[in-house]
């Protein structure tokens, strides 16, 4: 039995309704938890790419992206380990603005986090982060302690050490 | 928009002019050579009803009893004719009626276009009468599904279901559309289509592979073939045949592999599986390369994945990639549509024959003789047995009935005695294991194949699953023969609950109708056989019948089907009492 990993999955389809309901069915029918996913337009006009974070056994998850490619609208999948990547997630914090103010600490870790102020009012500012999963859980963990009003944090989004030939692909059709 | 950007390729326009949505799917209907349909009328597709009526000369409709009984119909029109069966439905529970059907022909790749009707695309979304996602529920039994809510979609979604469902591994394919797109006006041209750019479904078979497996199988002391569905779809059983007589290498087949090669071929080694044969299945744990071909290794074939075939390298031939490394890891994958791969592979084999191998074949075929088959095709204890049955059909038929059987013990019973002389003559719920299946199947397979006899085999529970079909026997006039083997019982479940639960018999004893007096009232000849020495003149006034026949046989109650695979064991754990 291998061992669980993280693994981001990229996806190359056409945009077409009802293909992420296909893909979530993938991983639903073998109870496995999506940690996040994207999709978004790619390099290629007229391609989506889907990036989803799952945390599996390495043999699960080579068996997962035959079945996802086997979907008509899937041009190509891959699977990439940790270090095959650079990604980046994003996320929203929103915080009342008395403590942007009366508390030095969080403009240290404003400071110290390269996060963004992207919004101020009399009530609350909003600060905006990207980075790794740690970077962003650290952070999370540091402005816990002020109270945060709402916290969202999207989907990784990823791109590859290595190159993909996806386009290429597309020519051959 | 661009011409790389173009999704589909297609082939030359035919006509254009403007007509209604549903009289353009008529048109692609008939363009893809569509002559018969099944299906049910209801509200939401009552324009393309109208149609059909129009086209009645051109487009023959069935009208099944029951939408579930239509996608039967429709596989069993499928499986016997390697043709696309088309189904027509309305919305909400027409189109979920459908469902099962559909199931079972993902599971066994059987090619379906699945055409339902859905409320006006203003009412989407707002639980309308009869409204209900049948896109998302068909998803994930379906090989591609797709809504129209525009006439101008109709062809080209049409011209894809089709080139879906039928091309690489085949399967269903569902097309939602809205009532308004039904009636709405458009130019209707029409183009059927070659490709799609991201759906690639035949690999192409690499060369290096093949000389591998080759030299794989030439080097092999004791090579066994186990083949599935993939030779018949491929239509490969001319290049298989000779590829098995030139290799001299034992073939054995799973349930839906059966009759692609002659039951009688002295190099065809039976069944493999939970009720396959005994050589076969213990022989699977000796042998030192198995050539598996067309076939995914189901659970029910394998038995427990740690101890299946260890010992042996595995060659995989399959033209869906998905199912390389699965459930059974291969030493060398052939990609590919079966033909291609075997007409490749050919030049290459030796011509051996193995005597002492086949040898060990012959000699456990004989204690599986003496233990189990003497005994369930010549029975000398009172009561008859389901093997007898299917023994006097062989002798009556000659081995060139095409079987359609339903799902429990008879259907293990109907695939290991039948005899198997012309390809594509085991139609079966193989993956699904559909109850309900046989009575419908035998309909569609009988209209694709009228010049065939076609006998449904089926146990008194699925028969009273789809009984209402027998009003499509009759309304259509099938010449179709109905084998009804009742043991009152449940069988197959209570032969399990006999072997694993204390013969705790929950919820399996039938207490049946007078199946007889149904069949008469749907003016169906028909006869109940209770005795031995009645089963025989019974046989043959039934396939002499020139109409429908309907023919009871009470069989034991508490037969069970031997030898048997306990759930969860490995193949040579293979039981034959």
């Amino acid at each position: 039995m291998c061992e669980n990993k993280v693994y981001t999955v990229s996806i190359y389809t056409e945009n077409n309704i009802g293909l992420l309901n296909r893909i979530s069915a993938i991983f639903q029918r073998r109870h496995i938890n999506i940690e996040s996913i994207n999709t978004s337009s790619s390099e290629i006009d007229h391609i989506s790419k889907w990036t989803i974070v799952v945390e599996l056994s390495e043999d699960r998850m080579k068996k997962i992206i035959g079945q996802i490619e086997k979907q008509v609208e899937v041009i190509k999948a891959y699977y990439h380990k940790e270090d095959e990547i650079i990604y980046q997630e994003s996320c929203l914090f929103k915080i009342k603005s008395e403590f942007l103010f009366e508390e030095r600490q969080i403009q240290n870790i404003i400071k110290d986090s390269n996060a963004k102020i992207v919004h101020v009012n009399r009530e609350f500012f909003v600060l905006e982060k990207s980075g790794r999963t740690e970077d962003i859980e650290l952070f999370h963990r540091e402005l816990k302690a002020f109270g945060i009003m709402q916290f969202t944090r999207s989907g990784r989004i990823a791109v590859t050490k290595d190159e993909m030939k996806i386009s290429e692909m597309l020519k051959v059709f | 928009m661009e011409e790389s950007y173009t999704l589909e390729k297609k082939e030359k326009t035919i006509t254009k002019e403007s007509i209604s949505g549903s009289e353009a799917l008529m048109k692609c209907l008939m363009a893809e050579g569509v002559e018969t349909l099944y299906g049910y009328p209801g509200g939401a597709i009552m324009p393309v009803y109208d149609q059909l009526y129009k086209y009645q000369d051109r487009i023959h409709h069935v009208m099944a009893r029951h939408e579930q009984g239509a996608t039967h119909a429709a596989q069993g029109y499928s499986r016997i004719s390697g043709k696309v069966g088309v189904v027509i439905a309305t919305s909400g529970p027409g189109a979920t009626n459908l469902v099962t059907g559909i199931a079972d022909a993902q599971i066994d790749s059987t090619p379906l276009v699945c055409i339902t009707g859905q409320v006006s695309s203003h009412l989407l979304g707002s639980d309308a009468f009869q409204e209900t996602d049948i896109i998302g529920i068909s998803t994930s039994v379906t090989k591609w599904n797709h809504q129209i809510t525009k006439a101008e979609d109709i062809p080209k979604v049409l011209a894809k279901a089709f080139f879906i469902a039928k091309s690489g591994r085949p399967g269903p394919v569902l097309i939602d559309i809205t009532k308004d797109a039904q009636f709405e006006e458009f130019d209707f041209s029409y183009q059927k289509c070659i490709g799609i750019r991201s759906y690639k479904p035949v690999p192409i078979v690499n060369k290096k592979q093949i000389e591998a497996a080759a030299a794989l199988i030439n080097s092999a002391k004791q090579p066994l073939i186990v083949w599935g569905q993939g030779i018949i779809l491929s239509e490969a059983e001319d290049i298989f045949k000779a590829l098995v007589e030139k290799s001299g290498i034992p073939a054995a087949w799973t349930i839906l592999g059966a009759s692609a090669l002659p039951t009688s071929h002295s190099l065809n080694v039976g069944m493999v599986g939970m009720h396959g044969n005994y050589g076969p299945n213990m022989l699977t744990n000796e042998c030192d390369v198995l050539i598996a071909i067309g076939m995914r290794f189901d659970d029910r074939v394998t038995g427990n994945l740690d101890s299946y075939a260890k010992q042996a390298k595995v060659i995989h031939f399959e033209i869906d990639p998905a199912e390389i490394d699965k459930n059974v890891t291969a030493d060398i994958a052939i990609l590919g549509d079966a033909k291609d791969s075997l007409t490749q592979l050919l030049p290459y084999l030796e011509e051996k024959t193995y005597s002492d191998w086949h040898q060990k074949f012959k000699d456990l075929y004989a204690i599986e003789y003496d233990k189990v088959i003497k005994n369930d095709i010549h029975p000398t204890k009172e009561g008859l047995t389901m093997g007898e049955v299917i023994h006097q059909i062989n002798l009556q038929t000659k081995g060139n009935a095409a079987i359609v059987s339903d799902v429990g013990q008879h259907q293990m019973i109907a695939c290991r005695y039948s005899n198997f002389n012309i390809t594509k003559s085991n139609i079966t719920s193989g993956g699904l294991g559909t109850m309900g299946f046989a009575l419908p199947a035998a309909i569609g397979a009988k209209m694709a194949a009228p010049e065939r006899d076609v006998i449904a085999i089926i146990g008194d529970g699925g028969y009273q699953m789809t009984i209402q079909e027998l009003g499509t026997v009759f309304q259509q006039r099938i010449p179709l023969k109905i084998v009804v083997l009742n043991n009152e019982f449940l069988g197959m479940v209570r032969q399990w609950q006999q072997l694993f639960f204390d013969k705790r018999y929950a919820s399996t004893e039938m207490t049946n109708p007078d199946f007889v007096a149904i069949a008469k009232g749907y003016y169906i000849d028909a006869q109940k056989v209770t005795k031995r020495s009645e089963l025989k003149l019974a046989v043959q006034e039934m396939m002499a019948s020139v109409g429908p026949y309907f023919l009871e046989v009470c069989v034991e109650k508490e037969g069970n089907v031997f030898p048997m695979i306990p759930s969860g064991a490995s193949v040579s754990e293979i039981r034959l009492e």
